[in-house]
């Protein structure tokens, strides 16, 4: 399979919402699809990363509303653990149709739940909308906060905004301060979990999106399955977004593909080094557990 | 066999007829309509279903009924993929019978000999064998399990039904879910029945759950620990948690938390666990997936 998955198009696109584009980390593509699906009623509700009492640490949270939407806008550089809620969604909140939002990984648990139900009782019919965010590696919430606090020497409760571009982790504070560190040194405090992971811009979600490829502002949108293309065309129509074709902008589709190949070759040889990581009596190689052959 | 379905049943005598003590005389007042004859014509049953059966060990009957949780999926099935030739209550065949899939229910109790004779003989007549649900898988609740509980006293001894017999397939949770065992039914019969293109897609989507079964036999929410974080590759996507059915596991900082007084040893957690194992070759076609499995229970 290509590294950018399978895709019925792919476009650069803006939110038109003033009040979504204020709060969101570029082009407000998750929160404006999200608002647009609760109004048409094709999703009941949506679980997303909500605030929690710590400053940056996200919280699933399951919003009705588009008010509640605009408080988890814009990205935390830490996961927040989404699929927690998937089947209470389904239940205490009594949701028939479900939006998630996610990490690639997660668009794979969503897939995973509904193919493979386990434990995830009455869930696999009920996920409306899966909306996949790019990503390449994440942190803990601790790592977070030694960047923020430690590298940037900034307090995380005084952070506006972080971002990630240009090769720099960028801090910017409520007052104003600006703090950056270079994204090479973050590598020590990524998650081990994502030394594994072999999708970069969300192949299995239904739409997915992300700042790569477009100008700032602006994010790449890839339609991806059936049910994805139905609400972005519904979405296009109502005048939600402004487009611009991918050819039409820098750096484009090819600067995505360069960082989903590297991503993506980097983390098989990881894979494949796990083989090999130790060392039998008869002097072959002991593997570590791969999650891709074997349970 | 001894006892397999009878093939003729003593027929009840008739009751002698009673000499009537008056003519019936019809009321005026009661309107006679005619009386449809309605002729039960049976259609012509689908050729080539697969039988199914459920035997009924050391479990709580949960098994059994979140395969009926499938509602009018369950009917479907039946009309269509599938005949159910034994389970408890549902069917009534007294004796394990040849079938294509045994849904094992529960652990096996070595203190009852009987349900050690049933294992064996449901290993021996089917050719698919399935740990329905937890308990059969790994044990579940009954690993807790030291004797001494009314009314049998004596029942102290039970295990995960692999101790006993070989497991082909299993299916973990507790109770497991419906839409998973209408998935591997539908998939047995695609293996069974099907093309080649279409046993091709059921090996690919049974592998992993065959997988799980030669994996063994004790599940625990420790296995995201030992299998998972030790081994470097969580992610923290919060799955586990939302996936355990006692709310045994929180997700603190991005990571999930046992709490081993709660967990029952269902397996739910790490089979559900995306870092379990991940078939990208089923996955990435999880729409078409998904949709003949909807096509086919329409």
């Amino acid at each position: 399979m290509d590294v950018l998955g399978n895709y019925k198009s792919v476009i650069s696109a803006r939110s038109t919402d003033k009040d979504i584009t204020k709060k969101s980390q570029d082009g407000g593509i998750i929160t404006t699809l999200f608002a647009y699906a609760l109004e048409e009623g094709i999703i009941d509700g949506a679980i997303v990363a909500g605030p929690s009492e710590e400053p940056w640490k996200p919280e699933p949270v399951v919003v009705t509303t588009k008010a509640e939407l605009l408080a988890a806008a814009g990205t935390r550089y830490t996961i927040s653990p989404n699929l927690n809620l998937i089947k209470e969604a389904t239940r205490s909140y009594g949701l028939d149709r479900v939006g998630i939002v996610g990490t690639p990984c997660q668009m794979q648990a969503v897939r995973k739940a509904q193919l493979y139900p386990i434990g995830m009782r009455d869930v696999d019919d009920k996920i409306a909308l899966a909306l996949g965010i790019f990503c390449m590696e994440n942190l803990s919430y601790q790592a977070l906060e030694a960047i923020v606090e430690d590298h940037c020497n900034q307090k995380m409760e005084s952070v506006k905004k972080m971002d990630i571009g240009k090769g720099k982790f960028t801090v910017y504070t409520e007052r104003g301060a600006v703090s950056q560190m270079p994204l090479k040194l973050i590598h020590k405090y990524v998650q081990p979990g994502c030394n594994v992971c072999l999708d970069y811009v969300a192949n299995l979600a239904d739409i997915s999106s992300g700042s790569v490829g477009s100008p700032d502002g602006w994010s790449t949108v890839f339609v991806r399955s059936m049910k994805g293309n139905a609400v972005w065309e519904g979405a296009m129509a109502a005048d939600l977004f402004e487009t611009k074709a991918m050819d039409q902008v820098k750096p484009g589709l090819d600067l995505v593909t360069k960082l989903a190949t590297e991503k993506i070759t980097k983390n098989q040889k990881n894979v494949d080094a796990r083989k090999t990581f130790g060392l039998k009596a008869d002097g072959t190689a002991k593997g570590l557990r791969n999650p891709y052959e074997t349970p | 066999m001894p006892g397999r379905t009878p093939e003729s049943r003593p027929e009840a005598t008739p009751a002698a007829s009673q000499p009537q003590t008056k003519p019936a005389v019809k009321p005026s007042d009661v309107i006679v309509k005619e009386k449809v004859e309605v002729v039960q014509k049976e259609e012509k049953p689908v050729a080539d279903k697969i039988t199914i059966g459920e035997l009924h060990l050391s479990g709580c009957t949960g098994c059994l009924v979140t395969l009926a949780d499938n509602y009018e999926g369950l009917f479907k099935l039946l009309d269509d993929y599938a005949d159910l030739v034994y389970a408890l209550t549902l069917v009534d065949v007294r004796h394990v019978p040849e079938m294509d899939v045994c849904l094992v229910e529960g652990s096996c109790c070595l203190d009852d000999k009987l349900s050690v004779e049933e294992l064996k003989e449901a290993r021996e007549k089917s050719k698919v064998l399935v740990a329905y649900g937890a308990c059969a898988a790994y044990g579940n609740i009954t690993r807790f399990c030291r004797g001494g509980q009314w009314n049998q006293p004596g029942h102290e001894a039970f295990v995960p039904i692999s101790e006993v017999v070989d497991v082909d397939l299993y299916i973990p949770s507790c109770p497991p879910c419906p839409q998973q065992v209408r998935n591997v039914a539908v998939m047995a019969y695609l293996l069974l029945k099907g093309n080649d293109e279409q046993k091709n897609l059921a090996t690919a989507y049974l592998t992993p759950l065959m997988q799980l079964a030669q994996r063994g036999n004790e599940a625990c929410g420790c296995d995201l620990m030992y299998d998972v974080i030790n081994q470097g590759l969580c992610m923290g996507c919060g799955t586990c948690a939302g996936t355990c059915p006692v709310r045994a596991i929180t997700m603190e900082y991005g990571k999930p938390n046992v709490n081993r007084d709660l967990c029952i040893k269902c397996g739910a957690c790490y089979s559900q666990c995306p870092r379990s194992w991940f078939n990208f070759d089923v996955m990435n076609n999880y729409e078409g997936i998904m949709d003949a499995i909807k096509g086919a229970m329409e």
